[in-house]
């Protein structure tokens, strides 16, 4: 019997923006049914990764497959959840808008959103507790409200493989326990979850794997086997910057003129 | 006329704009008609002409209005603008190779020409600095002073003169030929089917095109197809009201929509209501007056709508706002002069049950006036009324008293400020001398539930942080302060 098909396998990453490398031969296998927070300083490429396995940014190098598929075809099987800033909240939707947005990879082209499509929608919200402001246009709720509201749409994807792009930041203490309960929830239903995080207290607790990025893959494994004094300083301290100065020289000597707006 | 672009080098622009408009309707109004029967003439719709306008004034507003609606919820007004000043030479260039003001082929130039300016808008972005508010600008004067170089040629050639060219710098709708109502109707159709068709797939990336890209959505496809859209749009609006006018067609409707609801089904449809209720209005208005062009008076009518809503919009206008804001600041101040009757009440030991109106007044920090005024509004209420004291010695030493009514309102305003400062100090920890500021807000908003909860929360407290007795709900439906209870304090 062939082994089940991996979630996620990245193979060799490389990724720049303006020719300035983020990412270099990055490495990854991720088992179904894991919890894996991805850490590292600023800059270090956490949502870069995130955002090369949803196809948002072009590789330079490598490839990855999801359940054993390269390119589009398994998108329907990944669930996203973008940072909170990168869209518009004055855009004139409603929260059940949002949510319903999860379930369009399903409905396919054209088609109308049915009634089914509608129940899921409230279920999922009703999972985050957001059920009462269905018909409350986005902008007119709290940071946390709103990142609840993107999980209840990640949720109606249905998906077998989430990828979240700090989920915690700007949500308040009930909000952030109530995101990870839901978390440990689809984990023990035997979903896949790739977690960018960057509060480094509470990681230990949050996940039971962790990657430690930082340009580089520092480490990959168990949390008791990661989240150890001597790796972090090696994700965390100063022993790279020759590396970083080495990247920004590419960048300076291959003469981009654009300014790095594009990567945040 | 003739000699309009002639002189155009040594005449500013608007110069000929009021010179442009006179011929507008010409040889269907004769002006010693009345108002009354020129409304009937537009609205039976028996001249042939004017049923041509209509129709595309009716095709111009449904498309540029949905259209619009797509624009400005993605922020891409200036967008709107650049593209419509971009096609210029592309009119001029495609008028050079027919000779004919109508013809495919100035369509087909505008088309060119516009790409030819999002294209270096986006080359613009990607391989310099340049950000893209410059980048539109750059743009959108550049083609222009290219269009306006070209059109001045024409004009002096001798195929030129009378080729009415120029209506596509400031519109004119009379000029309007079944063909180019066609041009409308089409564009008009595939506005409305991608907006019904694709409705889903548009919401999704307006509001979030990375979620929208990683569920396989083609957004780069779907951009553009946007922007074919907004051009072939501007282009057959053009005749009509103008390249320096068109973008008004695509934001103001949109943007009055945008006052009026938040939900992107009702702003399309709203808008597109918008842009023909103003193509109707302003076409009717020209019809009316000989004397002015049409695409104008539509953008103004379209500015009007924007601003009346803006102002007397039920729910989001400003009127209502300023209504809804004076009837709170009224409130609190009718709130504050009781809490002033009950605080002088108390410092006479609850042995009075009137107090002069001067003392309200200190109280208050406000003159006589304004405290008979406040006071003639308690009345008014029937919180109180007012006793002229015998043996006056000071004029207007009116007194006040308090209604039953007057009584427990002003006790509920005391007790709300107390036991607010009782619950931030007791509480929250602030410091006695911190709370008072803070309960002058909170006293006006607290509801009864809340109050009943920092009651349960305190055991129904007695006094405040600065041992002063809370008014209690016996108190209340007493009518009175039981002197024993102040003496304890």
């Amino acid at each position: 019997m062939s082994p089940p098909l991996l979630p996620l396998e990245i193979h060799d990453l490389t990724v720049s923006y303006d020719r300035r490398p983020v990412l270099y031969g990055v490495d990854l296998e991720i088992q179904e049914g894991s919890l894996v927070g991805v850490i590292g300083p600023n800059g270090a490429g956490k949502s870069t990764l995130i955002k090369t396995v949803m196809g948002l940014v072009p590789t330079t190098g490598g490839w990855v497959k999801i359940f054993g598929n390269k390119g589009k075809k398994s998108y329907t099987r990944v669930g996203y959840v973008p940072q909170r800033e990168s869209v518009d909240w004055d855009f004139p939707v409603s929260v059940l808008d949002v949510v319903l947005m999860g379930r369009f990879g399903h409905i396919g082209w054209v088609r109308r959103v049915s009634k089914k499509d509608r129940s899921i929608a409230c279920e999922c919200l009703e999972k985050v507790n957001m059920l009462p402001f269905a018909d409350r246009q986005i902008g007119k709720l709290s940071g946390g409200q709103q990142q609840r509201v993107f999980l209840a749409r990640a949720l109606a994807q249905e998906s077998d493989l989430y990828l979240m792009d700090e989920p915690f930041v700007g949500v308040d203490a009930v909000t952030e326990n109530a995101i990870i309960e839901l978390l440990r929830e689809l984990k023990s239903k035997g979903k896949t979850l790739l977690v960018v995080h960057h509060d480094l207290s509470n990681a230990k607790d949050y996940f039971d794997q962790l990657i430690l990025l930082n340009m580089r893959l520092i480490a990959h494994g168990k949390v008791e086997e990661t989240f150890t004094k001597e790796l972090l300083q090696k994700t965390y301290g100063g022993r790279l910057t020759v590396f970083t100065e080495i990247a920004d020289q590419v960048a300076a000597n291959l003469g981009s003129n654009r300014n790095s707006s594009a990567s945040k | 006329m003739l000699s309009y672009l002639h002189s155009y080098d040594r005449k500013i622009v608007p110069m000929s704009l009021f010179f442009l408009s006179n011929q507008l309707w010409a040889g269907q109004i004769s002006s010693d008609k009345g108002i009354a029967d020129q409304a009937l003439r537009f609205f039976s719709l028996s001249d042939y002409s004017v049923q041509i306008v209509l129709l595309g004034v009716l095709f111009m507003g449904i498309g540029s209005g949905l259209m619009g609606g797509f624009v400005v919820t993605r922020k891409l007004s200036l967008f709107g603008d650049t593209l419509s000043h971009a096609v210029l030479p592309g009119v001029a260039v495609g008028f050079l190779w027919s000779q004919s003001k109508n013809s495919p082929s100035i369509i087909i130039g505008a088309l060119i020409a516009g790409f030819l300016g999002v294209f270096l808008i986006s080359l613009l972005q990607k391989t310099t600095r340049v950000r893209l508010d410059s980048a539109l600008g750059l743009v959108l004067s550049g083609f222009y002073a290219i269009g306006i170089c070209l059109l001045t040629r024409i004009q002096k050639m001798e195929f030129g003169n009378q080729s009415g060219i120029d209506r596509y710098l400031f519109g004119q709708i009379t000029g309007l030929s079944v063909a180019d109502v066609w041009g409308m109707g089409i564009s008009c159709l595939l506005v409305g089917f991608i907006t019904v068709a694709l409705y889903k797939e548009m919401l999704l990336t307006g509001f979030d095109p990375g979620f929208a890209r990683s569920i396989g959505v083609p957004v780069d496809f779907l951009q553009y197809l946007l922007w074919m859209l907004l051009a072939f749009s501007i282009i057959t609006s053009l005749q009509v009201v103008g390249v320096i006018l068109v973008s008004a067609l695509l934001i103001i409707p949109a943007a009055t929509a945008s006052i009026i609801t938040h939900n992107m089904k009702a702003l399309l449809l709203w808008s597109a209501f918008l842009g023909v209720l103003s193509g109707v209005v302003g076409t009717f208005l020209s019809f009316l007056s000989n004397q002015l062009p049409t695409g104008p008076l539509i953008v103004l009518t379209s500015s009007t709508l924007f601003a009346l809503t803006l102002f007397f919009h039920p729910q989001n206008g400003l009127l209502f706002k300023w209504l809804l804001s004076r009837g709170r600041d009224k409130k609190t101040s009718l709130e504050n002069t009781l809490k002033a009757v009950y605080q002088e009440l108390e410092k006479d030991n609850f042995s009075n049950d009137n107090v002069p109106l001067h003392r309200l007044a200190k109280r208050r920090r406000i003159n006589m006036p304004q405290a008979h005024a406040e006071v003639r509004n308690l009345v008014q209420k029937q919180f109180g009324f007012l006793l002229t004291k015998e043996n006056q010695v000071l004029p207007n030493e009116d007194l006040f008293s308090l209604t039953p009514d007057g009584w427990s309102e002003a006790c509920r305003i005391v007790r709300n400020h107390r036991l607010w400062e009782l619950y931030l100090t007791n509480e929250v920890q602030y410091a006695p001398d911190h709370v008072h500021e803070d309960a002058e807000k909170i006293e006006h908003i607290l509801g009864d539930e809340t109050v009943r909860k920092i009651e349960r929360i305190l055991s129904n407290p007695r006094m405040d942080p600065h041992g002063k007795l809370i008014p209690s709900q016996d108190d209340i439906e007493k009518g009175f302060i039981d002197k024993k209870v102040i003496n304890l304090g």
